[in-house]
């Protein structure tokens, strides 16, 4: 990847991240952000090939917690934001006054 | 074609599947209609650039990435299922703060290893390696504070002189490192070591109302450290997606700090404490006790009843109680209501999520707008462990820290009944001209407790 094809790439996803998000319901800030902290987990792919790479002591272990900070980012990222989802659909069922216990 | 070359264009290949995924996932998760399968699309993403990363070509410490996979995994995976709703912001605050340690991490491997030869991406992994070590401090200190691991919000004079030393003590090694100076550990050590100190020293002196805002922005920086990674790595994947992040947390960040009419500067340049000494002492007037049951017969005969649930009210888990009351009061014909602020929760929307959780229909629902104008001819404002959000300095004060912050005006209710925990000031530090007012009573006790005893109280009304 040349310098200037980086820089584009870079432009197009900021544009998209601000695109995507722009008409959100405040109700769903929450979530939201907690989906966006789940995404940017991707660093655990970066952290695994750092650690692959790594030769020195000192590497490795730097290595080993980033895979593992890492790690810890995306799955609790994903387990929150499905957690707090999950409810939300729930909370949308009764809003059409259905019965309490029809949620799942 | 050479094994190495094909793997290389499978993990390609799956990177730009896993940048697609994340892109739509986020889209769907900012409409409420497909909120939920919009996580489970992201969630495929990043399955398939974890397994395909495993195939990048020369990768050694197999073990080792697999060990630290599974503990971090397994860590998460038991915090996250097992953690109430009420603490869902703190925990975002701590996994964020993980995503900016291993972006940290990253950094700290590629320069130990001796600086990249390109000045620019050595810049790059200086720059990214800095912003995810303060996010990662940053976000610790944000958990501790949410969490009541750390109580208040430690300031002194020159503080913020002291941090911009540090900022800018940091960036000097930081130049050093990555114009090829002086790239020796001892000087790599010292950026993360000042970007550590640096995250912490920004974090503390602010108030925890502002908290939701400051980790909003912490995981929009999170994600621009991970970009900034992904192009010392040159992985397309991290820089779509920390870049995505990074534009969409600076985003959500500034619509929260709307929602608060607070400007980000604001949140973290001139923190509640610069002026907050001024507005303590314009309160005047005593707090005045009730018991539950002169509250309960109150509440009983009242034709309408706005409840305006905070996070005290979530702390104590006393929703449940609460829905119960309502459902008692609603049973005698009484009106009621609950009125949201964007904020009660600590973060906009958390409180929805709560309320929900225990059965309260939407209907009865009604956030500061809708509202604010139905106080006036409310019988009583039952105020649930909330505080800064009913604060009426906010409106009259032009000294308070918070003058200007839209609130809910329950201080027009006929009567306000106020069941808090103790005598403590607000969560901001800030004391509340509403616990002062004539009409305002003081019901002191857990919210789940007070909850219980409103509902024999009224009962015993018959």
């Amino acid at each position: 990847m040349t310098g200037i094809i980086a820089l584009y790439i870079f432009m197009l996803a900021a544009f998209t991240g601000y695109e995507v998000i722009s008409r959100v319901p405040v109700i769903l800030h929450t979530p939201l952000m907690s989906g966006s902290n789940f995404v940017h987990g991707i660093v655990l792919v970066g952290a695994m090939v750092a650690l692959g790479e790594a030769h020195t002591t000192l590497e490795k272990v730097i290595g080993c917690i980033g895979v593992l900070l890492a790690a810890g980012n995306a799955v609790g990222g994903y387990v929150v934001t499905e957690r707090m989802l999950q409810m939300f659909k729930a909370s949308g069922a009764r809003a059409k006054k259905d019965a309490p216990g029809a949620h799942g | 074609m050479s094994e190495f070359a094909s793997a290389a264009l499978l993990i390609q290949a799956s990177y730009f599947v896993t940048a697609v995924l994340f892109i739509m996932g986020l889209k769907r998760m900012s409409s409420p209609v497909t909120a939920r399968s919009g996580i489970l699309w992201a969630g495929a993403g990043m399955l398939v650039a974890t397994l395909v990363t495993f195939l990048y070509p020369g990768m050694t410490n197999y073990p080792l990435i697999i060990a630290a996979i599974v503990v971090g995994t397994a860590l998460a995976w038991w915090s996250g299922k097992r953690v109430a709703m009420t603490n869902i912001p703190q925990m975002i605050a701590l996994y964020n703060g993980m995503g900016g340690g291993a972006a940290a991490a990253i950094a700290a491997v590629e320069l130990y290893r001796g600086a990249p030869a390109s000045i620019a991406i050595s810049a790059l992994a200086v720059v990214g390696g800095i912003i995810g070590a303060v996010s990662f401090s940053g976000s610790a200190i944000a958990f501790a504070k949410l969490q009541g691991l750390i109580k208040g919000s430690l300031r002194f004079g020159g503080q913020k002189i002291l941090t911009l030393i540090v900022l800018l003590a940091a960036l000097t090694l930081g130049v050093l490192a990555a114009a090829h100076w002086n790239a020796s550990p001892a000087v790599i050590t010292g950026i993360f070591a000042l970007a550590l100190i640096l995250g912490v020293s920004m974090t503390l002196p602010i108030g925890g109302a502002d908290m939701p805002v400051v980790i909003s922005l912490y995981n929009a920086l999170t994600g621009l450290a991970v970009a900034f990674e992904g192009f010392v790595l040159n992985n397309a994947a991290m820089i779509i997606a920390g870049t995505v992040v990074g534009s969409a947390g600076t985003l959500l960040t500034q619509l929260m700090a709307k929602a608060m009419n607070r400007s980000l500067g604001n949140v973290l340049f001139s923190g509640f404490g610069d002026t907050g000494a001024a507005a303590t002492g314009e309160v005047s007037g005593s707090l005045k006790p009730i018991d539950a049951s002169d509250a309960g017969v109150m509440l009983a005969f009242a034709h309408k009843v706005i409840i305006v649930p905070g996070y005290g009210m979530a702390v104590a888990q006393a929703q449940h109680k609460i829905w119960e009351l309502c459902q008692l009061l609603i049973e005698r014909g009484v009106l009621v209501k609950f009125a949201i602020h964007p904020v009660a929760g600590r973060m906009p929307g958390h409180m929805n999520v709560l309320l929900a959780e225990a059965g309260v229909p939407y209907d009865l629902i009604a956030d500061i707008d809708e509202i604010n104008s139905e106080f006036e001819n409310a019988d009583v404002a039952l105020i649930i462990g909330a505080n800064d959000v009913v604060n009426p300095v906010a409106r009259t004060d032009k000294s308070s820290p918070i003058y200007g912050m839209p609130i809910l005006n329950a201080d027009k209710a006929k009567n306000v009944i106020v069941i808090k925990r103790g005598k403590g000031a607000g969560f901001s530090g800030i004391e509340n001209g509403l616990f002062y007012l004539d009409n305002t009573r003081m019901l002191y006790g857990d919210a789940q407790k007070v909850g219980a005893e409103l509902i024999a109280a009224i009962k015993a009304v018959g």
